[in-house]
């Protein structure tokens, strides 16, 4: 009897999650997880917060442990990044020389942050790996103030946390508000509000011109003339994904590895793709999409596994967009679509402090389509099953929002 | 196998009482809660698969899994 092989190329969420699922499919055959990082395999949505406030050490980062691994049998070769797909021969091959056979390779390589336009000698960092934080740290420790280029997430995260750390930071975003791409502004102004409240200054609408200088003595130019010194510059202007190593594979790479509505590579049945680097036919959608959240490289990760071990019963991929953030005292979550500009209705009030809002979204047809909510889970979660089960009326899935039991008066410190 | 909430990780993403709303249950606020199956922290014959997928849906790693065979570590 021969064994089978499973190589999955790349070691974070998406990746690890894979090789996980594989063996809860009852995969009994090898698997090889492939990471280009040295360190064992780490969450990253707490590198924009508590391990860029030094708050967690790297520890607690652990996606899996290599005692887990040890456990599950899965294989890690960490430390070597995969070099080249050879889809004919069946073979992945590692900067290190060496080759690894496959008969399903799942492609987890993930996105890398957009590199910064606007040269400068030094000083300017990007949030992506580790590496890239503690190179960030380094320069934060020697003080001064900071700009933060890129209103997102994870530029948002980040001046939150870094203006904690005492910083004086200002937010620059050629958008109108913080995380316009999930939100509209019914949420983004009280959040940029939060952010002033904290003393960050924000600058929306503004654009950068250029960054000259080096760490300690930056300048950042912006389209509107104005000039703001930085010790360092943090930019979070996006990412593209980690696909350059498969450009002889012969596979349709196109923003991302284009797959069916399996997940499987356009190309070959003993391909897949998982997380950032995946652009996948989703049946909802006209087109490929590429997602670059948590949630959905976990759940892609699960669905690529069922498809691998039940050839008999592929399942086509279609998630529930679910997104969060979390800045200052607010936990925002965000399901659905929530930034199309519809009709909305917010219940509780996102101007309070502490915030504990709901903000609804209705399609033209008068249908939930999306919901954000800041510190209030339950609204949350009621609306994901909401949009999950379809077709809920907006009207009444707003009275029933409306009347989820209030806030106890003496909440847990959380 | 065993299971435990952190309570203090929690942050009501609701993974696990979605995937497995035997095994998982929720407060008024949206926080996570064992149920009746799983209140002693044991898991019940069997539902292993399940508890593993909650554990790894769950993006503060709150979902807290302790096989027996690895002698209680984590």
């Amino acid at each position: 009897m021969t064994t089978e092989t499973v190589v999955v190329v790349g070691s974070s969420t998406g990746g690890v999650r894979t090789a996980q699922a594989l063996r809860r499919e009852g995969f009994a055959g090898r698997i090889v997880l492939v990471g280009e990082e040295p360190h064992a395999p780490y969450d990253k949505p707490p590198l924009s917060k508590q391990y860029l406030a030094g708050e967690w050490e790297l520890d607690r980062l652990a996606l899996i442990t290599p005692e887990a691994a040890a456990s599950a049998e899965i294989e890690l070769r960490l430390g070597v990044a995969a070099v080249r797909l050879d889809v004919a021969a069946q073979q992945v091959l590692l900067a290190d020389g060496t080759a690894l056979d496959f008969d399903s390779v799942v492609i987890a390589t993930g996105a890398a942050a957009r590199p910064s336009p606007w040269p400068a000698d030094s000083g300017v960092h990007v949030i992506r790996t580790l590496a890239d934080v503690d190179g960030l740290r380094a320069d934060l420790a020697a003080g001064g103030a900071v700009v933060v280029v890129g209103g997102g997430v994870v530029g948002a995260e980040a001046a939150a946390t870094i203006s904690t750390l005492g910083h004086a930071v200002t937010v620059v975003d050629p958008l109108r508000t913080p995380l316009a791409r999930l939100v509209g502004p019914e949420v983004g102004r009280p959040l940029e509000e939060l952010h002033r409240r904290h003393g960050v200054d924000t600058r929306f609408g503004v654009g950068v011109e250029g960054i000259d200088g080096t760490a300690g003595n930056l300048t950042v130019r912006l389209t509107d003339g104005s000039v703001l010194p930085a010790a360092t510059v943090l930019v979070g202007i996006g990412a593209v994904p980690n696909d350059a190593w498969l450009a002889d594979s012969g596979l349709l790479v196109e923003n991302g590895v284009v797959c069916d509505r399996y997940c499987r590579a356009v190309d070959s049945d003993r391909v897949w793709a998982v997380g950032d680097v995946a652009r996948w036919q989703d049946p909802r959608y006209p087109t490929e999409v590429r997602l670059e959240h948590w949630t959905n490289a976990v759940e892609q990760a699960a669905a690529v596994a069922h498809n691998i071990v039940h050839a008999d019963g592929l399942k086509p991929y279609s998630p529930l967009e679910y997104v969060w953030s979390d800045q200052y005292d607010w936990k925002l979550q965000i399901v659905g679509h929530a930034s199309r500009g519809g009709r909305y209705e917010v219940v509780g009030d996102l101007a309070a402090d502490p915030a504990r809002a709901a903000v609804l979204y209705s399609d033209d047809d008068g249908r939930l389509i999306g919901a954000v909510s800041v510190n209030w889970p339950k609204a949350l979660v009621t609306s994901r099953r909401a949009l999950t089960a379809g077709g809920s009326d907006f009207e009444s899935f707003v009275e029933q929002i409306k009347a989820l039991p209030a806030k106890p008066p003496a909440p847990a410190a959380r | 196998m065993k299971v435990q909430i952190d309570s203090q990780l929690c942050q009501g993403h609701g993974r696990c009482y979605d995937l497995a709303p035997d095994l998982f249950g929720e407060d008024d606020e949206g926080y996570a809660t064992l149920t009746a199956l799983t209140a002693d922290g044991n898991v019940p014959e069997g539902r292993e698969g399940d508890i593993r997928l909650a554990a790894a849906n769950c993006p503060e790693s709150a979902v807290l899994v302790h096989e027996e065979a690895l002698n209680d570590r984590r």
